[in-house]
């Protein structure tokens, strides 16, 4: 591997992501998946960074579940696209920031598909406007959650009180990034690094002291794919992506999985327990399997944030081996009790995956 | 457990893992297998093409990609009859061929 | 008039011309921007469908043009049309009036790491085409293994690719390729090489039987299908995903060396030259002839003429029968003059 190689691409795929002064707008899933994400990272941008980042609770979806189920048309996504600029301008904002993949690239293909097509962007104006009196000007920068984390990597960085580091022997963990498909496989020039080899959440895991695994089917797919998972009769579609994606992995031994979509962690995660329990087989060591994380739970855990106020308990994969490599502190007593220190019940154990 | 849903087997060829000692094998026998081009006269005008699968064309690919029992079956369709041989552009021997597969097949019963 | 006709390029295409031109009578002066003549064959090792040396072609043309007054190093400045003949100011600083011109500004060849996919420049065992000819000629690339058991050929990088700007045949990478496969199948009889193809257009003379040749004597594998996609196994091989179109199948291998086949893509510097004299380039980057079927060697403006790859992707026989073609019709054109 030529790491120059890949740095003269990167140079190539550089993003303009303003500094400051974002409206953001939440994932629909991510906070029953990963319940600390998302107010992690406004605890990161606002209160640690003290970056204005904006939001109302009047957003809804971006409709892009319904849109890549084919259960809405595109009219219909792009209307509800529109609403979301629509608050945005109220708000007096001009720099939209997406929690979600899809979301970001439903964003990117919307306004994408208006500078081709105007007279379509005019009849969504019309829609809007019919459906609820509303008006907006188009975004000026469309950001995914993750570049703001990748250009603020190096003052996390400074302020790290944890490192990518395992703390026994000193050797920079090993991380998998997996960057969503909506991130930049439709538009390479939207994404920090491009769609072949972004570096988006590279950047971030060596900036806190990672080392990045470049593993066969790392550009592959999770898996999620839409309608491949929420039809049962598909989940062995879904499923076997992942166990592809696993099997390329497994000789790199990596310590974490870091995500930046709302689907890759969770079937990374969650699938890791169902292969267990059909495959009777495991990827972590000493039969556990890898800690799937978020971006902004990675950041997190670097600044020092309490692992179960990360809401790491959540996930299915155990989390505890990282924890251990990184010398982040953790009370085990404590990982099933809610913010008012009252249990908030127990998972039941699987019987291959070793779990905490 | 039962999920209702199970890990699909993949319809990739890996050719990492796939053996090719037959295939050479049979191109030592018939040097002229090696020259195939993928053109479909063989299989277009196979008598036993429509009715049963047969292709001499899938038979010689069949066996680079480890595909035995495909090739197998397909072989005991053929009827010799020739007319592969007299299409064939790049004068592949394609009736010695299949005589000389069913040869190696049969000394390797079970094997393959 | 003064007789003299100056020629851009200092490749096959424009020393065959000048030597041409010369033996007419007439006054050739050669302007070649890099240091060394013969452009991109002189990088050549040997050639299809004889392995002939390329060098030794090189050499003749250059012995050839003896006594042909050449300008390597050095771009043309400035240009100008004045009373039928053109005023040349040269980046050397010489300056001269010629008759007519004669366009031989090459191609260049595709740059392969613009196809991110193929990882060209990031993968330690990803060459070119012409990364394999020097090391023909070197024999020093640590990107190429002493001991390979896999190689793979990748054809059509960069040509017939409408993403990469480029939609037309390169013409010469099919036969390139079977040439480089045999070649390294016999410095290396025991690795097993795979040519991942979208078409095989082996149109020229004995092209044919040296696809045979590949096949039966060699036994290179040919796989019908475009590689999609590259990346690096744990001890560093070269892991490749492409579709077996004829079984219907994803395929997979793993390499020691992977050869992109970059592709015959416009000399971009055609555009501004195009300009400076007022002939036209097509929408593909290449010279714009009056004619595609009988005219090829003629630009819309009297005095101004084409030879070789500027005018798109060419064998080596047909550049050099394209030169002289050229060479005949400025002599006819300076006789009218006279």
């Amino acid at each position: 591997m030529i790491y120059q190689g890949k740095q003269k691409i990167w140079s190539e795929y550089q993003k303009e992501i303003p500094d400051d002064h974002w409206f953001y707008v939440r994932s629909c899933i991510r906070q029953s998946f990963f319940p600390g994400a998302e107010k992690h990272f406004l605890k990161i941008t606002r209160d640690l960074l003290g970056k204005d980042i904006y939001e109302t609770e009047h957003h809804t979806t971006c409709g892009g579940i319904a849109y890549h189920c084919d259960t809405i048309p595109q009219e219909t996504a792009m209307t509800i696209v529109a609403r979301q600029f629509a608050l945005m301008t109220e708000a007096g904002y001009e720099n939209l920031v997406a929690s979600c993949i899809t979301s970001f690239g439903n964003y990117c293909e919307t306004i994408e598909t208006w500078r081709e097509f105007p007279e379509l962007e005019a009849r969504i104006r019309e829609h809007l406007w019919k459906a609820c009196r509303r008006e907006f000007k188009v975004p000026k920068y469309v950001a995914h959650a993750s570049d703001l984390i990748y250009k603020f990597r190096g003052e996390i960085a400074e302020k790290a009180k944890f490192h990518l580091v395992n703390k026994a022997t000193g050797e920079p963990l090993r991380i998998v990034e997996h960057i969503g498909c909506h991130y930049s496989k439709m538009f390479p020039h939207k994404g920090v690094g491009g769609a072949e080899y972004p570096c988006v959440l590279s950047g971030m895991a060596e900036a806190w002291g990672g080392e990045v695994i470049d593993y066969p089917e790392r550009r592959h797919c999770c898996g999620f794919g839409f309608r491949q998972y929420l039809v049962r009769a598909n989940r062995g579609y879904s499923m076997s992506n992942t166990h592809k994606k696993f099997e390329s992995m497994e000789p790199y031994h990596p310590d974490v999985i870091i995500t930046n979509c709302p689907g890759c962690p969770f079937f990374l995660d969650r699938w890791q327990y169902v292969i267990s329990e059909t495959e009777g087989k495991t990827y972590g060591q000493n039969g556990y399997g890898i800690p799937v994380l978020t971006y902004e739970e990675l950041a997190g855990l670097v600044l020092g944030y309490d692992p179960w106020d990360l809401g790491l308990q959540m996930h299915q994969v155990a989390v505890e081996p990282l924890l251990d490599k990184m010398g982040v502190p953790y009370e085990p007593s404590k990982k099933y009790l809610g913010l008012d220190e009252k249990e908030i019940m127990k998972p039941g154990l699987p019987t291959v995956l070793k779990c905490c | 457990m039962d999920f209702g849903f199970s890990l699909s087997p993949s319809s990739a060829v890996n050719l990492d893992r796939t053996d090719m000692s037959l295939y050479e094998m049979l191109c030592d026998r018939e040097p002229t297998a090696r020259t195939c081009i993928g053109c479909g006269s063989c299989s277009a005008t196979c008598t036993a093409s429509a009715i049963s699968g047969m292709s001499v064309r899938k038979v010689l690919l069949g066996i680079q990609r480890g595909q035995y029992r495909e090739v197998e079956k397909m072989l005991s369709h053929c009827m010799l009859c020739g007319k592969c041989t007299m299409v064939c552009p790049r004068g592949v021997n394609t009736r010695h061929l299949i005589l000389e597969l069913c040869r190696l097949y049969g000394n390797s019963e079970g094997e393959l | 008039m003064t007789g003299n006709v100056a020629v851009v390029g200092g490749g096959i295409a424009g020393l065959e011309t000048a030597v041409r031109l010369k033996a007419l009578g007439w006054n050739p002066i050669i302007i070649e921007k890099s240091s060394s003549l013969g452009g991109h064959v002189a990088e050549w090792n040997c050639l299809f469908p004889d392995l002939a040396p390329a060098d030794k072609l090189v050499k003749e043309l250059v012995d050839a043009a003896d006594g042909i007054e050449i300008h390597t190093d050095t771009e043309i400045a400035s240009i100008f049309y004045t009373r039928k003949s053109y005023s040349i100011v040269l980046s050397d600083g010489s300056r001269f009036m010629c008759d007519s011109l004669v366009l031989a500004t090459g191609f260049s060849l595709f740059q392969a790491e613009k196809k991110e996919e193929y990882g060209y420049g990031i993968y330690d065992h990803v060459i070119t085409n012409r990364d394999l000819e020097l090391w023909f000629n070197t024999g020093s690339d640590e990107r190429v293994p002493s001991d390979p058991k896999a190689i793979g050929f990748v054809h059509c990088v960069g040509s017939r690719d409408i993403k990469a700007g480029n939609t037309q045949c390169s013409k010469v990478c099919c036969i390139t390729a079977i040439k480089q496969a045999i070649e390294l199948k016999e410095k290396f009889p025991k690795a097993e090489i795979y040519c991942f193809y979208m078409d095989l257009r082996l149109f020229g003379r004995k092209y044919e039987d040296f696809y045979i040749r590949a096949q039966r004597d060699m036994g290179i594998h040919f796989i019908r299908g475009r590689v999609s996609e590259v990346s690096e196994t744990i001890d560093g091989r070269v892991f490749v995903k492409a579709e077996d179109t004829l079984s219907g199948k994803p395929l997979r291998v793993s390499l020691d060396l992977l050869v992109l086949m970059a592709g015959i893509v416009c000399n971009r510097e055609n555009t501004t030259l195009a300009e400076s004299i007022s002939v036209q380039t097509d929408e593909d980057g290449f010279f714009r002839s009056r004619d595609n079927i009988t005219h090829i060697t003629e630009s819309d403006r009297p005095g101004v003429f084409f030879a070789g790859t500027c005018t798109g992707p060419k064998t080596i026989p047909e550049t050099l029968a394209e030169a002289r073609s050229a060479a005949i019709s400025v002599d006819a054109y300076l006789k009218s003059l006279k």
